[in-house]
């Protein structure tokens, strides 16, 4: 059985190979092709965990050694594979909705010269997302992590020749790599503590080496995180990425990609277990973000950035979780699960919008679109219900259970990070009632678009419904399965372990209070764009409305700092290399010989007879040593 | 005595450089084939001697000695270790892709034709004009014999004639062979070609001479030029050095290896002779040639003077951090393609005497794989960027724009070379940068933590460049540029396989790598810093 691990990695890298290396020939079938080796993926996938299942609890883990990598004295780096319940979770999800977006791809890019190689794409993107959570040491993981950075790189900046596309694309990648220096530090330092990088021994051994050490080693992961997972600081990619084709940021968002920071903190759950302080950041660090997602959420028209914004939230809400401990590992996972089917199901539901309304992104230009996009509205509403926690729904059984391990933690810490994850379910419920009302309520607002084309809103073909139809019912089901004898802890635990906590308020008062949150947030909404007609143009806005449009000036800061900070560094630099070090060097050899003068000279033409003279007196010097030997 | 594979080796291309000037005028295709044919028959020789070596045998093997310079005590004398082969292999892999890359780099150039064939007074001018195509495949040749001889030559001196040597024909490949792709005068770019070229030459002579008066106070010293001998006799004892003696003759070596590296500041004739030279010729300097200093490092300052080397570790680890981050920012800040590649080798060098000199297993094993890995990624980078340049007679990146929507699989690749530079895991360099890094960090975890950022910079440089060349909207310029051909297609191939397959399967590099970089730790006599917990196997 374990001889399948491989093939769950090598079926998509194969796909995305034969599809980059192929010629035109594959223009006609290469997204079947594609498809089809996703699909593969996950029926092998289904066939591990249906295994998995039939075995105890404690004896689930399987492992596959492939071969030695980098094998240099004192160090040693395998290709090899673990999958346990929290790997099994992972794979699942990510070929498994990775799938359905590949089908739903289809249709969506069928007007694209270059679908195959968007299709090639899509396969790397699942081949080193599956690596990512497959690899049994960090170093394996690394390469997964990279790859998941390379797809996302040509995936939002797959329409190159729009400059801001290739721009995003670009930044994507550098905020990725100023996390990966975390996870390299990380690794450099497990080899020093540890002599080792692979996931059992560390993690066994941790409680051999000081807490100062295990602290330095989880803020390190903790930065790799927050770069793969937009969180802040490293969160300024996620918004610009958008101008990749919508079925990208499905992927990036709901199986792939953000999700991969949850996955390293909880995989490495031993470290931070040992690291208190580290643990806070991790903590500080979700539930900043998941308010600056969902305040940068609220300002946005455009619709996949509202989503983006969103997205940044509801992992904030994972890290807060993951930081929280054992309290908290379970809920991290079983949130992004569940916000896997919503947030597929919603950008899915964006880009069918989009495909209807002649590419137009800003839901100030869309309004009663339900009536001409059944389908569209119905699973876009129960992914809707779904985000903003519902009760029965999804989201409503992974978000509460959040809260509460938030409050569970105890001591002021624990109410405050309560009631943080509190007022972000208020303002969700806030942001994403207004996303539905704009889009599908209200009157029309539709306008012609620059070629002077006016929209004719129809339903999306059915390779794009059908996905959605699907990740709605995971959307409304999910949750409550999991829920249900506490399945998904129970299945988690052995991996993650779980602690429930002491929580000052009983789990009734937080979902009671979760209830009266949601409700003020619609409520809000609601008065706000459904009794009230929405501009088309947008109102000027408070202070903190506009700040919150420029993504709260995030990328003014970048500017400023880096951008024109770099710029001044690298321009001084060249002159200081062109003049001063050239200079320098020139001068002290000036100096030793006078020869200053003669590059002067020399310059002016005399190379060619000084460069005969050169060999000439090389060749006398030799002759003069063979000579010599023959005296 | 058996069949001398190494001297064969090293002569084969020798003698084919011989035979390559000598083809009539006319028949410059031929010298092109012959070229060709011999790069790969030594290419064949050098797999020989990589399947002949057995890396857990002797350290030196398939060695040759004889008596060459009696009354100086100079000996003919040749042997490999783990490290030579490797370099060896790079050497007489890279040079058939170069001579392949440039076949068309040294044909009469249509401008001289057509004043030739007008006969006016300018051909007398322009002191360039002349292409000898034979004279540019018989300097390539020439160029790879000595610098396979300088990787076997266990007597110093031997290696101190092939290491000055070889600046010949690389003076004239640099100033003979130009960029035809140069922004300014015809005149303007010749003279700036020659100022390449003497600046190239004269640095690379300074370092020279002084590395002359250090082999002459070595002999002084030890009484003769032996490398094996001289570190026997200093490792039992018998070759006493006085400290402060050490010490100069291991700066001396050290300056010119430094040089030729290069390391900052003796840098800058390289981005000049890069900029200048052909793409071709530009790699047989960075790939090829400045790997000479490196590997020099290794076996002549480590195993002759340990204890100097030691000694000057701290201020060489900051020039090397130096060259790291300074290469890197330089190469952001560039406006020529050519110069851009130059400064990121300068940024990579510094990792590869970086990982030299931190004195672990994993930084020198990596600093080994490192000179492998760049010659491979430099070569796809820079050959595919000379292919660019070709097609639209550029060097300057605002030139160019939305090249990947007319020439899809040329962007693909180059796009690949620079993933390559940027070391992205799953490709080759990764695996050294990653092994020179915990190397570092190993010892001196600041320095460590300071190089990486290198990782972060090298990303913005070659993603910038992409970014600038190949995405965008077309240019009208570019807009009927070609896809690249057959013959270029050759080219790149294997040099991305191999970037990938040595990526994903490094272990035939690291274990003909290991025990050599053993011996060297044991020449230094440093231990590797122990893990702090002993883990759980």
């Amino acid at each position: 059985m374990e001889n399948l691990i491989a093939l769950l990695v090598a079926a998509p890298l194969l796909g995305a190979a034969v599809l980059l290396c192929g010629g035109r020939a594959l223009d006609r079938a290469g997204h079947w092709l594609g498809t089809l080796l996703a699909a593969a993926s996950f029926v092998i996938a289904v066939v591990l965990f249906t295994d998995m299942l039939g075995k105890g609890a404690e004896e689930r883990t399987l492992s596959q050694h492939l071969f030695s990598w980098i094998p240099v004295e004192g160090f040693q780096a395998d290709v090899a594979f673990q999958l346990d319940q929290l790997s099994m979770t992972f794979v699942l999800l990510i070929s498994g909705v990775g799938t359905l977006i590949h089908v739903y791809s289809i249709g969506y890019m069928e007007h694209d010269e270059r679908r195959r190689r968007f299709f090639g794409y899509l396969n790397l993107f699942l081949a080193a997302m599956l690596l990512l959570v497959l690899a049994d040491n960090y170093l394996l993981l690394y390469v997964g992590w990279e790859g998941v950075g390379l797809a996302s790189y040509l995936l939002i900046g797959f329409w190159q020749h729009k400059p801001s596309a290739a721009t995003a694309a670009k930044k994507a990648f550098l905020v990725n790599r100023v996390g990966d220096v975390g996870l390299s530090i990380a690794i450099m330092l497990m080899f020093t503590t540890f002599g080792t990088f692979a996931f059992g021994p560390v993690l066994e051994a941790t409680g051999q080496t000081s807490e100062g050490k295990l602290t330095a080693i989880g803020l390190m992961l903790l930065l790799a995180a927050c770069g793969k997972s937009a969180q802040v600081p490293l969160q300024s990619w996620l918004g610009d990425a958008m101008e990749g084709p919508t079925p990208v940021s499905a992927l990036i968002h709901a199986a792939t990609m953000v999700t991969a920071g949850v996955y390293l903190i909880v995989r490495s759950g031993a470290i931070f277990n040992g690291a208190p302080d580290a643990q806070l950041v991790v903590t500080i660090v979700g539930a900043v973000t998941l308010l600056f997602g969902a305040i940068v959420g609220c300002a946005k028209d455009d619709i996949k950035k509202a989503l983006a914004g969103s997205t940044m939230s509801q992992i904030g809400y994972m890290i807060l979780a993951a930081g929280l401990g054992p309290i908290g590992y379970v809920f991290a996972i079983m949130h992004l699960v569940t916000h896997g089917f919503f947030k597929a199901g919603l950008f899915l539901g964006a880009g069918s919008v989009m495909h209807g309304m002649n590419d137009e992104v800003d839901m100030r230009k869309y309004g009663g679109l339900r009536k001409y996009m059944p389908v569209t509205f119905v699973t876009f509403g129960l992914g809707y219900l779904a985000i903003i926690g519902f009760p029965g729904l999804s989201g409503f059984f992974s978000k509460d259970k959040i809260i509460e391990a938030a409050f569970a933690k105890g001591g002021t810490e624990g109410w405050l990070l309560g009631s943080v994850a509190l007022l972000g379910a208020a303002i969700t419920a806030y942001y994403m009632t207004r996303v539905m009302i704009m889009t599908f309520f209200g009157d029309k607002r539709w306008q012609p678009d620059a070629d002077g084309h006016a929209p004719h809103p129809h339903e999306s073909p059915k390779s794009m419904t059908i996905p959605m139809i699907v990740l709605a019912f995971g959307s409304v089901f999910a949750g409550g399965f999991f829920s249900i004898g506490d399945r998904f802890m129970h299945w988690l635990e052995p991996v993650t372990r779980h602690d429930h906590g002491n929580s000052p308020l009983s789990a009734a008062t937080v979902t009671g209070a979760t209830m009266v949150v949601l409700v003020i947030g619609v409520a809000l909404a609601y008065v706000q764009y459904g009794r009230r007609p929405v501009p088309v143009t947008a109102p000027r806005g408070s202070l903190l409305t506009r700040a919150a449009r420029r993504d709260l000036l995030q990328d003014d800061f970048n500017h400023v700092v880096l951008v024109r900070g770099g710029e001044h560094l690298t321009r001084s630099l060249v002159y200081v290399d062109h003049s001063l070090v050239d200079g320098v060097v020139n001068g002290t050899a000036a100096s030793m010989g006078g020869l200053s003068g003669r590059l002067r000279k020399l310059q002016n033409g005399y190379a060619r007879s000084y460069a005969v003279s050169m060999f000439g007196g090389a060749a006398v010097l030799i002759a003069a040593t063979l000579l010599m030997r023959a005296v | 005595m058996s069949f001398p594979l190494l001297t064969a080796t090293a002569a084969l291309p020798a003698v084919g450089a011989i035979v390559t000037a000598a083809v009539p005028a006319a028949r410059r295709t031929a010298a092109k084939w012959l070229a060709l044919l011999v790069s790969l028959a030594t290419l064949a020789l050098a797999v020989t001697v990589l399947v002949r070596f057995d890396p857990d045998g002797d350290r030196y093997q398939l060695t040759e000695s004889r008596a060459w310079i009696a009354d100086f005590g100079v000996r003919y004398e040749l042997g490999v270790d783990g490290i030579g082969v490797a370099l060896i292999g790079l050497t007489a892999l890279l040079i058939p892709f170069i001579i392949l890359a440039g076949w068309h780099d040294a044909d009469p150039s249509p401008s001289s034709q057509l004043r030739s064939s007008r006969g006016g007074p300018n051909e007398t001018k322009a002191p360039y004009k002349w292409r000898p195509t034979q004279g540019f495949f018989a300097l390539i040749l020439a160029v790879e014999a000595m610098v396979i001889i300088s990787f076997e030559a266990t007597d110093v001196f031997l290696f101190y004639i092939f290491f000055e040597a070889m600046l010949i024909p690389m003076y004239f490949l640099i100033g003979g062979f130009g960029d035809r792709a140069h922004a300014g005068s015809d005149e303007n770019a010749s003279a700036q070609r020659s100022y390449a070229a003497v600046k190239f030459l004269l640095y690379n002579l300074v370092g020279g001479l002084i590395m002359l008066a250090a082999v002459i106070g070595l002999y002084v010293v030890a009484g003769n030029f032996s490398l094996q001998e001289i570190a026997e006799a200093r490792a039992n004892g018998t070759l006493d050095m006085a400290t402060n003696t050490e010490r100069l003759l291991f700066l001396g070596f050290f300056f010119a290896f430094a040089v030729k590296a290069p390391l900052w500041p003796l840098h800058t004739w390289l981005p000049n002779a890069m900029g200048e030279a052909t793409a071709p010729v530009a790699v047989l300097i960075t790939a090829v040639v400045d790997k000479v200093g490196t590997f020099a490092m290794l076996r002549f300052c480590l195993g002759l003077f340990p204890e100097a080397s030691k000694w000057a570790t701290p201020v060489i680890l900051v020039l090397a951090l130096i060259s790291i981050i300074y290469g890197a920012l330089l190469a952001v800040g560039q406006r020529d393609i050519k110069r851009l590649v130059a400064y990121a080798s300068i940024s990579h060098f510094g990792f590869i005497i970086l990982g030299i000199f931190v004195m672990t297993s994993q930084g020198q094993s990596g600093a080994t794989l490192y000179m492998v890995n760049h010659g491979i990624s430099t070569a796809a980078l820079m050959l595919v960027a000379g292919f660019l340049i070709s097609r639209r007679g550029s060097r300057l990146i605002a030139d160019y724009g939305g090249v990947q929507k007319v020439a899809p699989v040329l962007a693909g690749t180059f796009l690949i070379g620079g993933l390559a530079t940027l070391s992205l895991p799953g490709l080759a360099p990764f695996v050294s940068e990653f092994l020179v890094l915990v190397g570092a960090f190993a010892r001196y975890p600041v320095v460590g933590i300071i190089a990486t950022v290198g990782i972060v910079l090298a990303a913005l440089y070659t993603l910038v460049l992409y970014q600038r060349t190949m995405t965008g909207p077309v240019k009208p310029e570019v807009s009927a540029m070609p896809d690249l051909r057959v013959r270029e297609l050759v080219v790149v191939a294997p040099l991305i396989a191999l970037l990938i397959g040595l990526g994903v399967y490094p272990k035939p590099l690291t274990e003909l790598v290991n025990p050599a970089v053993e011996h060297t730790m044991s020449d230094v006599q440093k231990k590797d810093p122990q893990p702090e917990v002993e883990a759980a196997k």
